[in-house]
């Protein structure tokens, strides 16, 4: 799996925690290390940047080693239409420029919508899409049967389809990430776990670990569904909560399906990764609170029963294993990004609900930019935390699961 | 240099599982996510055991857990799972 020429250690032993830094990442998952990579990346040449991630776990331990590695910029919102066709693109170099095999696949994303108000809002958010330059179209039941002639159509009224969608292995997209920011210098410590924030004031200057304590005047919480325990340190409640989604794989098949199919309606979706296997999950909204990453039967049921009936011939094949991560689901659908108001020094990239690992590529590059030459102000401040406090909240239709 | 298998559903090699432990992966579920071990049809019924104790003799972690179990304990029909969903599920749809 991995290039042998140029494989470097992705996951160091702990090497001895630095004192201070200038920016501590808290979480080595794929949003946390995209951003260390990119912030060594975009400040090279000048006064070498001291970077340190903080780990918890493992690498791949967390969401980002637990989601179906859908990527795709068939969204409802313009931001997230704009950020993901960015991402995508990143997504079609990173094997290239990172020299590992992330398995890339575009075969497309196909939404069903199986009533005329989910039929009525898919041409609204097609039309926005292709405003945006993508190829996106309204389909009939009977182009849809062309591209998965496995699908029944019965009960489906229309569907959106845009070629250009794939999907990736997330395990060494997150080696790919960690090794790049390695060489460049990163300083990345798994199996450490924060305990406390350091403060002056209301300033966060600092973390306190299992292994030590490391000064510094940034810290960035990219920290997932673990990332409101991080924030209730310094009083920072978030309005984020985990939410268990899980996702099993089959037996791996002949190569078959193309797209990942999506319907909007139950929250099915599933789609052939490169090793074969149909991965996929369904909208669960009664699921354990809080942190919980157990599997249950009910899942597997709910799942079973829509994907037989969805594309029917799959009934024979078998579930080989099922799992289950948690999104970080805000209340708007939208992701918590940016400075806090209330603690500044401390920084925010998380809230991402089933789509973080999806964007992680550009927002690592947007907020490094963001923290290096102040741009896409915009945007942070659209993200930014201070949208509760203020009563403006956004939306996002197109979340699956 | 012949191949030893040491995971026999994805194929998983000696030789993989060094290079993982080379690369830094001192504990059994890092080492699962690296090579592939035990994500296959038997989901590491047959080599977890053995990647413990390679990676034990290498320097690594002393496993005294498997990797965490990944149901169901054997592969089941899709058709067969769906039987599961109760009659009064509002989910089900």
């Amino acid at each position: 799996m991995i290039d042998r020429e140029h494989a470097r250690p992705p996951a160091l032993p702990s090497a001895p925690l630095p004192e201070s830094a200038d920016v501590v990442i808290i979480g080595g998952g794929i949003m946390g290390l995209a951003t260390a990579w990119n912030l060594a990346r975009l400040h090279e040449g000048k006064t070498p940047l001291r970077i340190v991630v903080i780990e918890k776990g493992y690498l791949c331990g967390g969401a980002s080693g637990r989601n179906g590695g859908g990527v795709r910029a068939q969204w409802a919102s313009e931001t997230n239409i704009r950020l993901m066709k960015r991402s995508i693109a990143l997504c079609a170099d990173f094997a290239t420029r990172m020299r590992i095999n992330v398995w890339f696949r575009r075969g497309g994303y196909l939404f069903l919508a199986r009533t005329d108000e989910r039929a009525k809002q898919l041409a609204a958010s097609a039309e926005l899409q292709r405003e945006h330059g993508l190829p996106t179209r309204v389909i009939e039941p009977g182009e849809v049967k062309e591209i998965v002639p496995e699908l029944d159509v019965s009960r489906v009224v229309c569907a959106s389809w845009n070629p250009d969608d794939g999907v990736v292995f997330p395990w060494p997209f997150v080696w790919g990430y960690a090794r790049a920011a390695v060489s460049l210098g990163v300083s990345l410590h798994t199996h450490t776990a924060v305990e406390d924030l350091v403060t002056e004031g209301s300033r966060v200057v600092g973390v306190v670990t299992s292994r030590g304590v490391v000064r510094a005047p940034r810290v960035l919480v990219c920290a997932g569904a673990w990332s409101p325990t991080i924030t209730e340190k310094v009083g920072v409640t978030l309005p984020s909560k985990p939410h268990r989604h899980e996702i099993c794989s089959t037996e791996p098949l002949k190569p078959f399906l193309r797209p990942l199919v999506g319907d909007l309606q139950n929250g099915l979706y599933f789609s052939q990764s490169m090793r074969g296997e149909i991965v996929g999950g369904i909208s669960n909204e009664r699921v354990p609170e809080g942190l919980d990453q157990r599997s249950s039967a009910r899942f597997l049921g709910l799942y079973a029963k829509a994907l037989s009936e969805a594309m029917p011939i799959l009934g024979h094949v078998k579930i080989l294993r099922q799992w289950a991560g948690c999104y970080d689901l805000t209340p708007d659908g939208n992701p918590l990004c940016g400075e806090v108001d209330e603690a500044p020094g401390l920084f925010l990239m998380s809230g991402f609900m089933g789509h973080g690992f999806m964007i992680a590529p550009i927002m690592g590059e947007l907020f490094a930019k963001h923290l290096l030459f102040g741009e896409e102000r915009e945007l942070f401040d659209r993200w930014n935390l201070r949208r509760y406090r203020e009563g403006k909240l956004l939306s996002e239709s197109m979340i699956l699961g | 240099m012949s191949k030893i298998i040491v995971c026999r559903c994805e194929d998983v090699t000696l030789h993989e599982i060094d290079e993982a432990i080379e690369a830094g992966h001192k504990d059994l579920e890092s080492v699962k996510r690296f090579t592939g071990f035990g994500t296959g049809f038997c989901q590491g019924k047959q080599c977890v055991a053995l990647c413990a104790r390679l990676l034990a003799e290498r320097g690594g972690e002393v496993a005294t857990m498997p990797i965490t179990p990944r149901p169901p304990f054997h592969p089941v029909a899709i058709h067969a799972l769906a039987q599961l969903v109760r009659d009064d599920d509002e989910d089900a749809t």
